[in-house]
């Protein structure tokens, strides 16, 4: 099944942001709509947005009226940093449910359910094994209310899959991210001058870049991967081994006994170190990610090479001081004149975000895009009598919802007229992908 | 010493035969097929994933697993060099049965209450082996949550012995791996049961061994025994200080750290024929308990009577 109508929950998360964005730029994509309690926080073009709660009959219905046929859930709280734990606790569990309840259903449209989990769904463990894969559960009960959250979050989601054997389900469980946007408690960690370790250990580590991960979740949208699936970049890591490349000081210093106390005392005196990092600091984890990329995933980025890029962000920060990213703010009023106004020429005038580095070249002004998507859910007009009339604008608007053989007969009615080059254009567009046209 | 007690007295196969006879363990499978086919029909189950194992990038020094070149040559060409030249005056016969290539999975026994006998392995297999490879040893999970050896362990080859961490060298990596079945029951017996083999733990490693295809490669191992000989446990201090055992030994705990130090008891390795485990006729090999059992038995056998006869022949504990 090709995703066509995609709703991203938790669209102001980063993940959320960077995955519209990705999808914004596939002109077989037609509708994006994000939703979510709080306002974007990336700048996106086409991409709709919901200010809505986690409550099901309202995401309900915008699944309906929309005729969403995948949702990609990214909404999970895996960190500790993000929010408190009463509110990810809420958001991870009872918004989970919501969202599922209003993905099933014999009459739900929905095809496909992406959801991001992350590999601390396996904890950190002495008994562990040096790759986990996807089979294997977690050995031991969680430690963290952030670990007990993921785990039922993916037993909700086991029991989705269970209960709507239809619909394509797949879980991407993340590795720990770093980025240059990214606020996480590892990047938090290691963006300490001078970084405390437990004495007497050295675990492995590995880390995904923040593009590998908008790629992983492009990824599952764009096939149809049932199943779960680690994400983590290539290479494992030691933990000295990152501190030397970051260029950084290891001191260890946290006890092995008691590091729980030693590590409340640090963060008295300013140094944080969260509680569901302290596992990994011990005993270390890395996944086997090799299923993904079976599935023809292909990562950008090493571990050492995601390492070394955050170096280089370290490096730039006292200079740049903030000066990169953080300038964009939703306004609603604004992005929705941009979006809907038939004033709007220029639809790209304000200035592009950062796409990334792999994404597909702009196929169309986006904002052609975006008329045609409102124009298509209205029911499809027939060729109208006074046709020569209507601006080339409307007509590209009104082709996506005829059928090809409308559109054939539609060539040559304005070849034999009119014969405006970008109409032709756009039909010849349409005609060449059919897989466009059969709505 | 004379370098020439530590070469390897190569042995030819048809000299010593395998303890297990082949007959019998066939006759164990109730339906012999070709073992080609039964290779297909696992490779079609479970999809094979080793094209996808992560390129080795050559700027680092430490691998996925944790081991580390620096670290392990560092170990390797001061301590255990010498303690594998000068010390124990290692003498390694049947090194030819270590196959130069593929996954295989190697079985001794286990001794000494600071084991040195997989040091001493891997140190043969570098040492006097025509291809040299790296020797993965499995070390408990203990060893994983215990500061400094947690640290130490995985930079100079351990891995925490779990089936999938085997199963993954031998079968994704085609690497060596080191077992010792007996695990802690082996190091902690006492001097007065000396090369008397404990249970072979549940037959696991006959079970990865299978799983991942590779062929069993047993070892005889003979003065590990002598070299830190265990008298008695004190379970109180045991729980004081949170180690597996609290040993008394010839010179520890009365002399602290220097307790740390073996005995030159003369060390024979002997590597025995492989077992191959591909060859068994049945789709899922490791499903039958009772095969499992038979060959985990078979192997502690093989072991067992060969220590014997290295033990009749050897005249003295320090000179061999």
């Amino acid at each position: 099944m090709r995703s066509r109508r995609v709703l991203i929950t938790g669209l102001s998360t980063y993940w959320g942001g960077r995955l519209a964005q990705a999808l914004e730029q596939d002109p077989e994509i037609e509708t994006v709509i994000g939703i979510d309690r709080r306002p974007p926080k990336l700048a996106l073009e086409r991409t709709e947005f919901v200010q809505v709660s986690d409550a099901h009959s309202l995401i309900r219905r915008i699944v309906d009226a929309a005729e969403i046929d995948t949702i990609v859930d990214t909404r999970l709280v895996v960190d500790s940093i993000v929010t408190s734990r009463a509110r990810a606790h809420e958001n991870n569990v009872i918004g989970t449910m919501n969202v599922l309840a209003a993905a099933g259903g014999p009459s739900s449209p929905v095809r496909k359910l992406v959801f991001k989990s992350s590999a601390r769904y396996y904890g950190a463990e002495q008994d562990d094994p040096a790759f986990f894969t996807e089979d294997m559960r977690r050995p031991h009960p969680p430690r963290t209310p952030i670990e007990r959250d993921i785990c039922e979050a993916e037993a909700n989601v086991r029991d989705f899959r269970h209960k709507n054997p239809e619909t394509t389900v797949t879980v991407l469980r993340f590795a720990n991210a770093l980025g240059p946007d990214l606020k996480t408690s590892w990047q938090a960690y290691l963006n300490l001058a001078v970084i405390p370790t437990i004495l007497g250990f050295d675990p492995r580590v590995q880390f995904l870049h923040e593009d590998d991960m908008a790629n992983c979740l492009e990824h599952a949208v764009k096939h149809d991967l049932d199943g779960t699936f680690n994400c983590a970049a290539d290479g494992v890591l030691v933990l000295s081994e990152v501190i030397d490349l970051l260029g950084k000081t290891m001191a260890p210093v946290l006890p092995p006994w008691g590091t729980g106390l030693a590590t409340q005392a640090l963060a008295r005196a300013g140094v944080p170190i969260k509680p569901e990092i302290l596992p990994q600091l011990r005993f270390g984890r890395a996944l086997d990610n090799r299923r993904y990329k079976a599935t023809g995933f292909r990562y950008q980025h090493t571990t050492r090479e995601t390492i070394l890029r955050l170096r280089e962000q370290q490096r730039l920060e006292p200079i740049l001081r903030g000066a990169v990213g953080g300038s964009y703010r939703y306004e609603s009023a604004v992005e929705e004149f941009l979006r809907f106004s038939p004033s709007v020429r220029q639809p790209n005038a304000r200035p592009a975000p950062l796409a990334p580095a792999n994404s597909a070249p702009r196929a169309r002004l986006a904002g052609e895009q975006q008329e045609r998507e409102q124009l298509a859910a209205a029911p499809p007009r027939p060729a109208p009598t006074a046709y020569g009339s209507l601006p080339a604008r409307e007509i590209q608007a009104i082709l996506p919802s005829l059928s090809p053989e409308d559109l054939r007969a539609l060539r040559e009615h304005e070849v034999a007229n009119a014969a405006r080059t970008t109409v032709l254009r756009s039909i010849d567009r349409l005609l060449a992908a059919p897989a466009t046209s059969a709505r | 010493m004379a370098d020439d007690t530590r070469r390897s007295t190569l042995r030819q196969p048809t000299q010593e035969p395998s303890r297990i006879d082949e007959d019998d363990r066939l006759a164990l499978v109730e339906d012999p097929g070709p073992a080609a086919a039964s290779a297909k029909a696992v490779a079609e189950r479970e999809p094979d994933l080793r094209e996808y194992l992560a390129p080795i990038e050559t700027e680092r020094q430490v691998t996925d697993w944790g081991r580390s070149e620096r670290v392990e040559g560092f170990f390797d060409r001061t301590l255990i060099d010498f303690y594998y030249n000068l010390w124990f005056r290692c003498e390694v016969e049947g090194i030819e049965h270590v196959p130069a290539e593929g996954g295989a999975l190697l079985v001794s026994n286990h001794s000494g209450a600071l084991p040195p006998d997989a040091p001493m392995i891997a140190k043969a297999i570098k040492e006097e082996h025509p291809h040299p490879r790296p020797l993965h040893l499995t070390v408990e999970h203990f060893f994983k949550g215990y500061p400094g050896l947690s640290m130490l362990l995985p930079k100079i080859g351990g891995v925490p012995a779990h089936p999938a961490n085997v199963h993954r060298l031998l079968a994704d990596e085609q690497q060596l791996v080191l077992v010792f079945p007996e695990g802690r029951k082996g190091t902690e017996k006492l001097y007065k049961d000396r090369y008397r083999l404990r249970r072979f733990g549940r037959g696991g490693f006959v079970e990865a061994a299978m799983r991942a295809r590779a062929p069993i490669v047993p070892i005889a191992l003979v003065g590990a025994e002598e070299a830190m000989p265990i008298f008695a446990h004190i379970p109180a201090l045991q729980k004081l200080t949170g180690l597996i055992y609290f040993p008394i030994t010839p010179l520890f705990p009365h002399l602290g750290l220097l307790g740390t130090a073996y005995l030159p008891a003369k060390f024979k390795i002997r590597f025995l024929p492989p077992v191959p485990t591909d060859d068994l006729g049945v789709d899922e090999p490791w499903e039958d308990q009772g095969l499992v059992q038979t060959i985990a038995h078979d192997i502690r056998a093989t072991i067992q009577d060969e220590l014997l006869d290295m033990l009749g022949k050897r005249k003295s504990v320090w000179f061999g």
